[in-house]
């Protein structure tokens, strides 16, 4: 049995104006199949990547926001993300999509995939992982 | 002259430079991340004070920003409106 | 740029044969890229192309395999979401062959 490594993907820069949130993203779905204990977090620009009502077709662009809900079916369902990035955007909790992953353990229950975490927590989070990934 | 800016305003001190630089009589024109320079509560809304600013509609819708959340006084402008400030101005200045 | 002929119609694919627009889709296009590969489309084999448009709809992507065959069973039952169960309807893989029938992109991370 290989040993389990903590995984975590860092995600600081916004949407669609780069190809970075969008790579993670792939990333991030591919990883998640090595059974990893992986989480991911959102900090500075890329708390933007999160927005609810993101509707591209006036960039001709793909929307990818929705791919974000199906983290939890990939067992993905540690999602940080930095409290004082969002604040300095002017942005809250309620501006960002509902993420949530289904606990089979009990009977499919519902439960949030995000967490909201000041810096020093982030912090804490960050020095407990095994491998860091930058987007 | 029109501005341009193109970056997030926290990504580099594009905004910083464009809204320190204008003069009076110029547009500043916010268009792909630099949409998020016009969130009401964001940091970076004073840098608008008192100046003349657009946004780009799509690129708004793009990334979920709705309308009520950006800074009083601003204009959105589609496609055509862009190609009509361009053309309106005498100059371009883009804050690549 | 290679393409797949069905009903008198042209629809372009990869070199992979995977459809290049999946707007283009259709059950035509879907059976005759079944009997390529000798395959004939079933109720079952439906069931599952039809669950894959709808997860692609909702998602943006199309799933691996493994979150394929828990959603599946999931919503068709367990006697279905397993692998044993998709590999017999899909032997060359549930998730590459059954996505190309249903017209997506290959399984991201599928190689």
């Amino acid at each position: 049995m290989p040993e389990t490594k903590k995984l975590m993907y860092i995600n600081r820069k916004a949407p669609y104006g780069t190809i970075y949130a969008w790579e993670s993203l792939e990333v991030v779905l591919i990883g998640a199949a090595f059974e990893q204990d992986v989480s991911v977090a959102f900090m500075d620009d890329g708390v933007y990547q999160l927005t609810k009502g993101q509707d591209t077709t006036g960039i001709g662009m793909k929307n990818f926001s929705p791919t974000y809900t199906a983290l939890g079916d990939y067992e993905v369902n540690k999602i940080y993300v930095d409290k004082e990035s969002l604040e300095e955007r002017g942005l809250t909790l309620d501006d960002l999509q509902h993420l949530v992953w289904e606990d089979e353990d009990e009977d499919y229950a519902e439960k949030d995939s995000i967490r909201l975490v000041s810096r020093a927590e982030l912090s804490e989070v960050l020095a407990d992982q095994d491998v860091l990934f930058n987007f | 002259m029109l501005h341009l800016v193109n970056k997030s305003p926290h990504d580099g001190c594009n905004l910083d430079t464009a809204t320190s630089i204008m003069k009076d009589g110029d547009s500043l024109l916010l268009i792909e991340d630099g949409v998020y320079g016009a969130i009401k509560a964001g940091k970076a809304a004073s840098l608008l004070e008192g100046r003349s600013v657009s946004v780009l509609g799509p690129d708004l819708a793009a990334r979920g920003i709705s309308e009520d959340k950006l800074v009083d006084g601003i204009t959105i402008v589609d496609y055509a409106g862009f190609v009509d400030m361009v053309a309106a101005s005498d100059n371009v200045q883009s804050w690549l | 740029m290679s393409s797949i002929e069905a009903n008198g119609k042209t629809y372009e694919t990869d070199e992979e044969g995977y459809l290049a627009d999946l707007n283009t889709w259709d059950k035509d296009v879907a059976v005759v890229m079944a009997k390529i590969d000798d395959c004939e489309l079933t109720e079952n084999h439906w069931e599952v192309i039809n669950f894959l448009r709808e997860y692609y709809e909702e998602y943006q992507i199309a799933p691996a395999v493994r979150v394929l065959t828990k959603a599946i069973g999931k919503k068709l039952g367990k006697d279905k979401g397993n692998s044993k169960y998709l590999y017999e309807l899909f032997p060359y893989g549930p998730a590459k062959q059954a996505c190309k029938y249903a017209g997506l992109p290959k399984p991201t991370g599928c190689v």
